[in-house]
């Protein structure tokens, strides 16, 4: 029996008159890729920023490892293990890639309120923040300023981030966007090794990105949960290519 | 980790010799006036840690300042206490404890709200004292007596002499300054400045970027009590004035004159504005018009303050620091 890391339970959040996450009831499971579908407008984006705590639900509850999150904040979920990376690129331009990670590395220092020592004197943070720059593949890039970087690296720099809090769990919202081939190929690889010790949940609209990683996909429609499976059920799924694929495809 | 600037404290070493031997050339008045400037710039200095280094704006500085002073004024007249350390403890104290009740409220808030909230509070301790009788009402009280520090029959250091007052701010002028740098390196400044730039980002890594903000506030509001309390014992007066929001506004323009986040910056500034002010004061009744216009000509055409030029390795406006030595001869 797999064990589940995430569930959510009839999770809604409406904005005004809409319900751009109309009671979604999900078991994500510890160490599998779960990929989550829909057009444009299918409350993907919303429900990542429920799981991560960027908003609060509007009903239902979020359970990690059978524990009720659904009022903590964002911070307080980074510390049990959350990690977010963000569709459109959130960093410290101004800052160089290793100030970017390190500000990541540093929330893993216990308590708070170090005001002694220098910064660059906690050589642990330092390890976390290269050990992130390594792994987003940004390591030769480290002391170059964020803001300057290709669009690229900027996204591979997103992930870096995340990383370097070292989560367990990792939100991640269109890893892809606007990449190239080969910028999407290296974070697909990313990914992949990624998966060996993480639990992932993707948002991507790369449809082959998707069903080569993915251990289980849902399909979101309207805000609802549309179909779950593993991606030959969902492939294979009359009601998803009505839905969706077959509309894409058609495109 | 932050780029070395080793300019800037080069530039604020230099200024602080040059204060600490003014008094070898300088007249008495002048020397009165470096006093106050220095005073100034330790205000100034706290509110950059605020506005320049965590993106704070706050506009009801004066208030700690201004609740310092009048807790070390109230002791000191009424309860006749003289020592030193027990003044300046309870009067760090009160501008804390100040600091960290408008703290509390205004950190909820961010941009031109958290502006108008810090207003609205600072001058509610201004009415406080403004209105309630126990500190002598909107025309201030002298100071009886200035403080001291004695151990036994030995008086150490007595703030109502002129030049061991002058020293002694220089040296909190030189305290602060390290205690700030000392903060801004260490993690607790790296999450400040993480703050500033994109504080959404700064929680999504993992910070309580609320409890961060709080602390830097009521950083920022004891070293403004320190400043409230040399400002008493310098002027040996205190009166609503001190906690109004002109002295407020007053400190932020200095520090966006000097430049924001460098510390030495404020120091620059204080220099700046009370030295023109004194000059142009003597020149024409129209001298606010004067302060004015300097004002406004160092921001357009130096947006990163007085010391902008100085500061190497990253400038978010390249192409206004391409003529820094012109504007600085406009300025």
């Amino acid at each position: 029996m797999p064990e589940t890391i995430l569930e959510t339970r009839s999770l809604s959040r409406s904005f005004g008159g809409l319900r751009a996450v109309a009671g979604v009831s999900l078991a994500f499971e510890t160490g599998v890729v779960h990929a989550v579908l829909g057009p444009n407008g299918a409350g993907k984006t919303t429900l990542i920023n429920l799981l991560s705590g960027d908003l609060p639900p509007s009903e239902g509850t979020i359970l990690f490892k059978g524990r009720d999150i659904t009022r903590l904040a964002v911070h307080e979920r980074v510390a049990l293990g959350f990690g977010r990376s963000y569709q459109k690129t959130n960093i410290f331009p101004e800052l160089t890639c290793l100030d970017n990670c390190w500000l990541g590395a540093q929330a893993r220092l216990p308590g708070w309120l170090h005001l002694m020592r220098p910064a660059r004197r906690y050589p642990a943070v330092r390890d976390r923040a290269e050990r992130a720059l390594v792994l987003c593949g940004l390591d030769h890039r480290a002391d170059a300023v964020a803001g300057t970087l290709s669009h690229g690296e900027m996204r591979q720099l997103e992930i870096g981030m995340m990383l370097a809090t070292e989560p367990e769990l990792l939100l991640l919202d269109e890893p892809l966007a606007g990449m190239g081939v080969e910028e999407s190929r290296r974070v697909i690889d990313l990914l992949k090794r990624l998966r060996a010790d993480h639990t992932l949940i993707l948002i991507e609209h790369d449809m082959d990105a998707v069903f080569s990683i993915a251990g289980r996909i849902t399909v979101m429609v309207n805000g609802a949960e549309l179909e779950t499976g593993t991606p030959d059920r969902i492939r294979a799924s009359a009601a998803v290519r009505e839905a969706y694929l077959g509309e894409e495809h058609a495109a | 980790m932050q780029t070395p600037k080793p300019v800037l404290p080069l530039l604020f070493a230099l200024i602080c010799v040059g204060i600490a031997l003014f008094p070898l050339v300088g007249d008495s008045f002048y020397i009165r006036l470096v006093a106050k400037i220095v005073v100034l710039a330790i205000l100034a200095m706290s509110l950059d840690l605020l506005v320049g280094y965590t993106g704070l704006i706050s506009l009801g500085h004066a208030a700690f300042s201004g609740t310092a002073g009048y807790v070390a004024a109230a002791l000191i007249n009424k309860a006749g206490v003289t020592a030193l350390l027990p003044l300046l403890g309870a009067s760090l104290a009160a501008s804390g404890a100040a600091a960290l009740v408008v703290g509390w409220i205004s950190v909820r808030t961010s941009g031109i709200y958290f502006i108008m909230i810090t207003l609205a509070l600072g001058q509610m301790l201004f009415f406080f004292f403004h209105d309630v009788a126990f500190w002598g009402g909107a025309d201030g009280v002298n100071l009886t007596t200035k403080p001291a520090l004695a151990v036994g029959e030995a008086t150490l250091l007595d703030l109502s002499v002129r030049m061991e007052f002058y020293y002694t701010a220089l040296a909190c002028l030189v305290a602060v300054y390290l205690l700030l740098s000392m903060i801004l390196n260490a993690p607790f400044g790296q999450v400040l400045r993480g703050i500033r730039i994109n504080e959404g980002r700064t929680r999504a890594l993992g910070h309580d970027v609320q409890r961060y903000k709080l602390a830097c506030f009521v950083i920022a509001g004891l070293i403004a009590g320190l400043a409230g309390f040399l400002e008493v014992v310098r002027g040996g007066f205190i009166s609503p004035a001190h906690v109004n929001w002109h002295e407020s506004a007053m400190a932020l323009i200095v520090v966006i004159l000097g430049g924001m986040g460098t510390l030495v910056g404020p120091v620059v500034g204080a220099f700046a504005l009370v030295l023109l002010e004194d000059y142009v004061a003597d020149l024409t009744d129209h001298w606010k018009l004067v302060i004015g216009l300097f004002v406004i000509a160092v921001v357009l055409f130096l947006p990163d303050g007085l010391v902008g030029p100085l500061k190497s390795g990253k400038c978010r406006f390249p192409r206004l620091r391409q003529r820094p030595k012109e504007s600085v001869r406009d300025a």
